[in-house]
């Protein structure tokens, strides 16, 4: 069986800032094993189909003993998995009893309604830099935008960040498959500790949303009964842990991709600023081109599974890249160009299928929302350097800063 | 004329009629245009509305969420066309190429597309069917009236009969808190397209919605009032149910009578055409300029033993109808075959419904994920040892994976373990299909024909 070693140089750092020509290796074996044990499968078709295969399990339980010994999926004794990583039936009833208070078919219309409110707080984070010359976008924009929403929505007190954002930092850094055993067992270690100081926390704010119920998802998961019943105690932190991280960890980068992006192509940028529509394909496009989840690490296969010439044997790690998927010259065409209005656009950087992104529409707003407000107010925005310091994980991958020069602030 | 000398003047500034104004007949007319097509395009459609859409008819229109007349297909692009609405088709002479109109014009064709779809069939008797308060449903007009009707508060409705669409009227009803009574002939609802199995849970869903449901009877009469309008339907068992509103839901038949002289291979169960929608004349050879898709069309599917399939589908429309158009304006190595998995969907009592592949030729059925209980599953298909359909509700994000199995020629039962595996899904059963030597006001699907041979045929869909 061919085997190959690229997964190593895909986490290596040094290879952050432009994974793609790695994928671009990958893509010639569409499933191929990596040395290190997953499967990994980096073209388009190959993904989407095992996206939508029922034979594939989100639940690392599903992994034989040593698979999940080699790729460190260690059960958490003291908390269950979220639905990310649970299969139907569980994941089903948590997904929609999660979904009520957010999106159709029991609240269509609540990331509609809040258009308003979240242009508020772009405009009012983009007011703030006010007389700088040079700014950081994910300090200054990228991150306290989402992590303001996703705190409002969910009903978590803004001002407590500082407690959550290292715990949701380490659980984000948790998903990296990374090196040698004894790394793997600190790392799970550190998460652990992350994730049962946070339950702790979220456990502490339901309780108190029980007793007295806001306008939000915690108030909403803690009170109301649909025909699925109710989240138990458990299931209720175990969600909310998960929101609350996804919320903060994934658009962030989309938006530094985003102007990361435009900055590299200044003939969008300008485009973008005289015809503002465009921002939603491009938002689109920029989920195929430099889609903030770069892989799903956490499947594997209840089944033998006989895909491009390759068997993945049943329990074996299943590595998803989306990214490279999203790359592929058989889908896309041009896949190394970014072009903002392209058309037949059915990107994986949502995923897909069963699994496929739960704040998905909210992400988009965001993005587009503040793409817009940027380009729009933004004076002469230059970037500082190109590439700019990347974050480490490279599942969660984007820049951890991105310094920029600007020529002002209009209104 | 060289034969490149002869389609290159055809598709500069030939004469393409098609007969149908509606999903299949714009589509074509769109792709006509995309593919080059600078000659005249004549649309005649026997209907006075522009081409719309008729699956919101039976459910958001029912509703009263969307006005009858706000269903408009969207354009995909413009097909600088002449209409002919209001005008129907009467008659074609084939070998002058002419199509005859009801008005008495004769439009002269090069290639000509038979996209008349189908009707509904009406109530057999006459008179009752004139009665007041008796509906049928296929067209914006019916849909305005019927709707005017419910939202007017009757007393009760009934359905008469219990395919899709009559399953997605009681669901309306139910929905504006309409009393209704569904009468079905067969054991339960959706017997004719999706089996047994899967009718009693369509039966349960339209029971736990408050549908006084009555199956294995036959409705034998309607009786009206002094004012001539409907007030009571009789059953076969004896009984009676006071209505006044009927909706005769029993099914559709092809719109062919107007070629009935034309010696074309059309009748009552549609044209025949092959792979490339190309007609049959009535000697089974196959015309070079008449064309079909759609509702009105039946072609010879290699997935399923080469069967002629006539599809009542949506998603079939549109795809027969792009493959005629392209196929109506290439030379012949550059035709395409119609390869469509059939596959449609529907909304009812709160569940999206849907399927790929061929139910009705199956023989067993297995409950691979989820559960017929809780009312949200996918259901595998299986015909002599091969995948052949799968059936979802509320579990459409699978449907995909089934799809890539039909093509692919699965075993059945499936061999393999998958997520959602409940006790029901470890041994099929009969899919449960009514004896198809007895009538039933319909089936989706009509299967008809023979293998030419055993083999199997590998299909590949286009993929982007
Ligand atoms: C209420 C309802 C709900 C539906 N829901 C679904 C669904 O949920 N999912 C799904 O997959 N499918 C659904 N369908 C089926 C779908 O709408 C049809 O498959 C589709 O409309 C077929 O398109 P067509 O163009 O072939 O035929 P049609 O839409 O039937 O159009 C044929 C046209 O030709 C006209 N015509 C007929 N004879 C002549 C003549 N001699 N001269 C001129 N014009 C003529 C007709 O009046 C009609 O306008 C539904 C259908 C109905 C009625």
């Amino acid at each position: 069986m061919t085997s190959v070693a690229l997964l190593g140089q895909i986490l290596d750092y040094a290879n952050r800032p432009d994974p793609y020509p790695l994928y671009a290796e990958l893509r010639r074996t569409p499933v191929v094993r990596d040395e290190s044990g997953p499967y990994l499968v980096s073209t388009y078709w190959e993904i989407k189909g095992l996206l939508h295969d029922p034979r594939v399990s989100s639940d690392a339980r599903n992994l034989t003993p040593d698979a999940a010994a080699a790729v460190g999926h260690e059960q958490d004794p003291d908390l269950p998995p979220s639905f990310l990583l649970l299969d139907p039936p569980e994941h089903d009833r948590l997904r929609r009893l999660a979904m009520r208070p957010f999106g159709p078919p029991h609240t269509p219309r609540r990331v509609f309604e809040m258009h308003g409110e979240l242009a508020g707080i772009v405009s009012g984070l983009i007011d703030g830099l006010r007389g700088r010359d040079t700014v950081d976008l994910v300090d200054d924009v990228s991150y306290p935008f989402p992590v303001t929403v996703i705190c409002r929505i969910l009903g978590v007190p803004r001002e407590d960040e500082s407690h959550f954002h290292e715990w949701a930092d380490t659980i984000a850094a948790g998903l990296d498959p990374i090196g040698t055993a004894e790394e793997r067992a600190a790392m799970a270690q550190a998460v652990r500790q992350a994730r049962a100081d946070l339950a702790r926390y979220l456990a502490e704010l339901i309780e108190e949303r029980r007793r007295a119920p806001r306008d939000d998802m915690l108030s909403a998961m803690a009170t109301e009964h649909g025909p699925d019943g109710q989240l138990s105690p458990v299931e209720m932190i175990t969600t909310s842990v998960l929101l609350l991280i996804a919320g903060h960890e994934t658009t962030v980068n989309l938006i530094t991709n985003g102007m990361l992006t435009l900055l590299r192509n200044p003939d969008v940028l300008k485009r973008l600023r005289g015809e503002p529509g465009l921002v939603v394909p491009l938002v689109e496009e920029l989920l195929r081109f430099e889609p903030p989840v770069q892989m799903l690490p956490q499947r594997t296969t209840l089944a033998d599974i006989d895909i491009a010439g390759t068997v993945i044997p049943q329990g074996a790690p299943l590595f998803l890249m989306v990214a490279s998927g999203n790359r592929d010259p058989q889908r896309f065409t041009d896949p190394d160009r970014f072009v903002p209005d392209r058309p037949d656009n059915e990107h994986l950087g949502f995923g897909h299928g069963l699994h496929s992104c739960f704040g998905a529409p909210l992400a988009r707003l965001e993005a587009q929302l503040a793409l817009t407000e940027l380009v729009r107010r933004l004076d002469a925005p230059q970037l500082v350097e190109d590439p700019p310091p990347y974050r480490q994980n490279a599942v969660l991958r984007g820049p951890r800063h991105l310094p920029l020069t600007i020529g002002g602030v209009r209104d | 004329m060289s034969v490149d000398g002869h389609l290159e003047a055809l598709r500069r500034e030939g004469r393409i009629v098609i007969v149908g104004a509606s999903l299949a007949g714009l589509r074509a007319a769109e792709t006509l245009r995309a593919e080059g097509f600078t000659g005249t395009l004549t649309l005649v459609g026997d209907e006075p509305h522009e081409p719309y859409d008729r699956p919101p008819l039976s459910k958001q229109v029912l509703l009263g969420k969307v006005p009858a007349d706000h269903t408009r297909l969207p354009r995909r692009r413009p097909i600088d066309a002449q209409w002919r609405l209001g005008s129907a088709a009467t008659g074609l002479d084939l070998a002058a190429r002419r199509v005859r109109l009801a008005d008495g014009d004769t439009l002269d064709y090069d290639r000509l597309l038979i996209a008349t779809g189908v009707r509904a069939r009406p109530w057999p008797h006459e008179l009752e069917a004139e009665l007041d308060g008796v509906f049928v449903l296929r067209t914006q007009d019916d849909a305005a009236r019927l709707h005017h009707r419910l939202a007017a508060g009757p007393r009760r409705v009934l359905v008469i009969g219990a395919g899709f669409t009559g399953s997605e009227i009681a669901s309306a009803c139910r929905e504006r808190e309409v009393p209704v009574t569904v009468a079905e002939r067969a054991a339960a609802p959706l017997v004719g397209a999706l089996g047994g199995v899967v009718g009693e849970v369509a039966a349960e869903l339209q029971r736990a919605h408050g549908v006084d449901l009555r199956c294995g009877v036959l409705v034998t009469g309607l009786e009206g009032d002094s004012a001539g309008r409907v007030r009571k339907a009789h059953f076969s068992d004896g009984s009676a149910v006071e209505a006044d509103i009927v909706v005769v839901a029993l099914g559709a038949t092809r719109n062919t009578e107007w070629l009935a002289d034309s010696g074309l291979g059309a009748g009552p169960r549609g044209i025949a055409c092959d792979a490339g929608c190309r007609a049959f004349d009535v000697r089974g050879i196959v015309t070079d300029d008449v064309f079909v898709a759609g509702d009105v069309a039946r072609s010879p599917h290699p997935l399923f033993g080469y069967q002629f399939l006539s599809l009542e589908h949506w998603g079939n429309a549109v795809a027969q109808a792009e493959v005629a158009a392209h196929n109506m304006v290439s030379a012949s190595a550059e035709r395409r075959p119609h390869l469509w998995m059939p596959s449609f969907w529907s909304a009812q009592f709160g569940v999206n419904i849907k399927s790929v592949g061929v139910p009705p030729m199956a023989d067993q059925i297995l409950v691979s994920q989820g559960s017929l209980a809780e009312h949200r599953f996918t259901a595998a298909y299986g015909y002599q040892g091969r995948v052949i359909a799968a059936v979802t509700f509320d579990q459409a994000k699978w449907l995909d994976f089934y799809e890539r199995q039909i093509e692919q020629a699965a075993p059945f039962p499936p061999e393999f373990t998958t997520v959602d595996r409940r006790p029901e899904g470890h041994q099929p059963v009969s899919a449960g299909f009514p004896d198809p030597s007895q009538p039933t006001h319909g089936p989706t699907v009509t299967l008809s024909g023979y293998s030419p041979t055993d083999r199997r045929v590998s299909f590949t869909p286009r993929r982007a």
